[in-house]
């Protein structure tokens, strides 16, 4: 990312090379960073063509394309939006989201892994070299040479351990502090007892030396916390990033003049203006204007609906056609919008507190562990009543059941799921994410947004070609859902027309070859309201002309709900839209188990009833209406096109536009945890099998290093068949 | 075994050294992108020179 910004100075000579040189200097992004998520690339032809397109755009000065992050990252000049570029590379045929590059802060995130795999590098150097000279005492070297290897692994082994192992002694010692036992007291236990005894009895010239082992298990442990560690931080870096829909200001009106204010300091009583694109930024009566409100995020309705004065709007409503000035009715604490998030608190503390595997395992291991090598020392030592023997072996036993199998068995597992799984396009925000969805018995869908594209797509018409042009003349007139998708789904070349003008709230209407032609809503062109979608046209005083709409299905939808069915797994469908319109993609889908209209408190109590019957839930979700629905579900996938809120809610994220890797990721899920407890047993097995060697005081250094390698390997070998 | 006073000195010097080497791509940034390196290799583009 520093190569990026590096470029800047020599593709602008014109400015100031001082202070630009600086911000590179003090590794600070440049103003006019912008970050862009690529769901779908994947090979050499996406990132040339998608560099290809940024740099050929005027304003941008750099570009490039990270294929592991699946990101662009551009630096243009102030006058380029992200927006504009994630909307050129999506036309483009490259599907692009606009990332949120004041929340990357990338330097920062990637400071402790790279750390970590400093650590890692060292440790793994040391470890080499200790190996080697272990390899001529395991041979046979005896006396002073013996001796003079110990000695050179101690300087070695000392110093490594030191600096590599500190992020195992940080975790102990707070664990320890608060009376807590985690996996790492062990692990720091038997590192400093290994580098200890093992010290102690070089200075003695003792035989057995584990400078060897107390790196090796740095080196594998390290392994399996840089591997768990990158898996999260790409995965939390990378939610946050999405950028945020919510409006955070208001323009309030102060004596007829605009003034733009934070909405936590809007009260009751004040007005407040919302231009159409725009969303309601609380709840409130409209006060003038006409317009029309996409309601989709917050109830699911996929209609768009009327505003005239007098009406009550909610916060989070989309403003369509006209300019709507709102009287506040409740702001804040009060406003819709917090009494969704309070419904999202509420389910999230009522979510049982899932504990992962890891954990289990980690709750049985470390108190076992311990109490078994305080037994075998107080056992030897009350047999034999030698000190350094009895010490000696009890390190030997924790040395050999120092988990580093273990701390190696989730994390591959779940890296190499996770890596499948974004290769796919579904990024896991959460850790036990993948456990849980192996769990999953049914799952519940959303309508609009999730199923459906949430956006109109022209069905039918049964207008002439000239009329046809009429209504593109009219439809360009207006930036209302209908008119867009109009434009979209025709073809041919637009009429020439005079007056274009857009009434808000009803249409457009404009004079055609002398003649006052209209495109609107039915009511206002003077036809009969139609049942489903629809938008009428009607040229002088012929017959009004009906253009029939849907809400397409999202592309994979039926291959996803077709799937799960194939697996067992009980499909139902919540929406908060009209029994006509879900009874419509219910039958398309073949779901026979939907509701329609469902409040979003409807949706909660359907999942925590299921649950009470002992189902796991899978909840699919993007709008507010589902944030709470999101949280209360045993595991929710939200798609990238969410409100933001439902995608802090949910655990994973589609990326791209299809919906099918749903039913692949239940697979992978399943398959990682069963592979999961497959790393277990084998750690399990090389235990059974070396500990009692190590009990009985038949433990070497060389048992120890073989047990812990070949345990470490066949996990990650393991882990890596998921591929 | 005096040889071994020349011999366990150059081998953990040839070890650092390649340890420094690792050090120096790690600031390098050159493990940022593996998946996008490994395509890169197959454009024509950057035959020349690498994209900086």
């Amino acid at each position: 990312m520093s190569d990026l910004t590096a470029q800047t100075p020599s593709a602008c000579p014109a400015c100031a090379a001082g202070p630009m040189a600086k911000t590179v200097a003090s590794g600070r992004k440049p103003e006019g960073k912008i970050v862009l998520s690529l769901p779908k690339i994947h090979c050499a032809a996406c990132i040339s063509g998608v560099e290809r397109l940024l740099t050929k755009t005027p304003g941008v000065e750099a570009a490039r394309v990270n294929l592991t992050l699946k990101r662009a990252m551009v630096d243009a000049g102030p006058e380029i939006t992200a927006d504009d570029l994630a909307q050129m590379l999506t036309r483009n045929g490259f599907e692009a989201y606009e990332l949120d590059p004041g929340q990357l802060s990338a330097a920062e995130a990637d400071k402790p892994a790279r750390e970590l795999l400093m650590r890692l590098a060292v440790s793994g150097f040391a470890m080499m070299n200790i190996m080697l000279l272990s390899v001529a005492v395991w041979s046979g070297a005896e006396d002073a040479t013996r001796d003079m290897f110990h000695w050179i692994s101690a300087a070695i082994a000392i110093p490594t351990v030191g600096f590599c192992a500190q992020p195992f002694f940080k975790n102990a010692w707070s664990a320890l502090r608060n009376k807590r036992l985690n996996m790492d007291v062990p692990i720091s236990l038997a590192i400093l007892l290994a580098v200890g005894m093992s010290l102690y009895e070089t200075s003695q010239s003792g035989k057995h030396a584990y400078f060897d082992a107390a790196v090796a298990l740095t080196f594998f442990l390290l392994a399996g916390r840089y591997l768990d560690f990158r898996m999260r931080a790409s995965a939390r870096s990378a939610a946050q990033e999405l950028a945020a829909l919510e409006v955070p200001r208001a323009f309030k009106l102060v004596g007829g003049t605009e003034v733009l204010t934070p909405i936590a300091e809007l009260a009751v009583g004040d007005i407040v203006r919302v231009k159409p694109g725009g969303r309601v930024p609380v709840d409130g009566v409209v006060e003038a204007g006409t317009s029309e409100r996409d309601r989709a995020l917050l109830t699911g309705e996929s209609l768009p609906v009327p505003a005239h004065p007098g009406d009550a709007v909610a916060a989070g409503e989309m403003n369509l056609t006209g300019v709507l000035t709102v009287r506040v009715t409740a702001a804040g604490e009060d406003s819709s919008l917090h009494r969704m998030a309070e419904l999202v608190a509420t389910a999230e503390s009522a979510r049982s507190r899932y504990t992962s595997l890891a954990d289990r395992a980690a709750g049985l291991y470390a108190p076992g562990v311990h109490i078994l090598a305080a037994l075998t020392g107080l056992g030897w030592y009350l047999y034999s009543l030698d000190l350094r023997l009895s010490l000696n072996i009890a390190s030997a036993v924790l040395i050999i059941t120092c988990p580093c199998a273990l701390g190696l068995a989730v994390p591959a597992v779940t890296t190499a799921a996770s890596g499948k799984l974004f290769r796919r396009g579904l990024l896991i925000k959460d850790g036990t994410a993948l456990e849980r969805l192996a769990e999953v018995t049914e799952v519940v869908f959303d309508k609009t947004g999730t199923l459906t594209e949430g956006a109109p797509e022209l069905v039918s018409h049964t207008a002439e070609p000239e009329e046809v042009s009429v209504a593109r003349a009219l439809a360009s007139g207006s930036a209302h859902p209908l008119a867009q998708a109009l434009l979209r789904d025709t073809d041919g070349p637009a009429a020439v027309v005079e007056d274009l003008r857009e009434v808000p709230g009803y249409g457009v209407e404009a004079h055609w070859k002398g003649l006052h032609v209209r495109l609107g809503r039915a009511d206002w062109v003077g036809a009969d309201m139609p049942a489903e979608t629809a938008t009428w046209l009607r040229v002088g005083s012929a017959a009004p002309v009906a253009f029939k709409f849907a809400d397409a299905l999202r592309t994979g939808a039926a291959e996803a709900v077709a799937d799960l069915r194939a697996q067992g797994i009980r499909v139902t469908l919540l929406s908060g839209d009209s029994p006509s319109a879900v009874a419509h993609v219910a039958s398309s889908l073949q779901i026979d188990d939907w509701r329609a209209e469902c409040l979003p408190e409807d949706k909660v109590a359907h999942i925590e009833a299921r649950r009470a019957e002992g189902a796991r839930v899978l909840m699919v979700g993007d709008g507010l209406n589902d944030t709470g629905a999101l949280a209360a579900a045993h595991v929710s996938i939200s798609p990238a096109t969410a409100l933001d809120a439902a995608r802090v809610a949910s655990d994973m994220v589609l990326l791209g536009k299809d919906l099918s890797p749903i039913s692949g990721a239940l697979k992978t899920a399943q398959q990682s945890t069963r592979r999961i407890r497959e790393n277990f047993t084998i750690s399990t097995v090389y235990n059974v099998v070396a500990v009692p060697l190590a009990i009985a005081g038949l433990a070497t250094p060389l048992i120890a290093a073989l047990a812990m390698s070949l345990s470490s390997i066949t996990v990650t070998l393991n882990s890596l068949r998921l591929k | 075994m005096e040889v071994l006073s020349y011999l366990i000195p150059i081998s953990l010097f040839l070890g650092g050294l390649g340890l420094a080497g690792f050090f120096w791509m790690l600031k390098a940034r050159q493990f940022d992108d593996p998946d996008g390196d490994s395509q890169r290799i197959l454009s024509d583009e950057f035959d020349d020179k690498p994209k900086q």
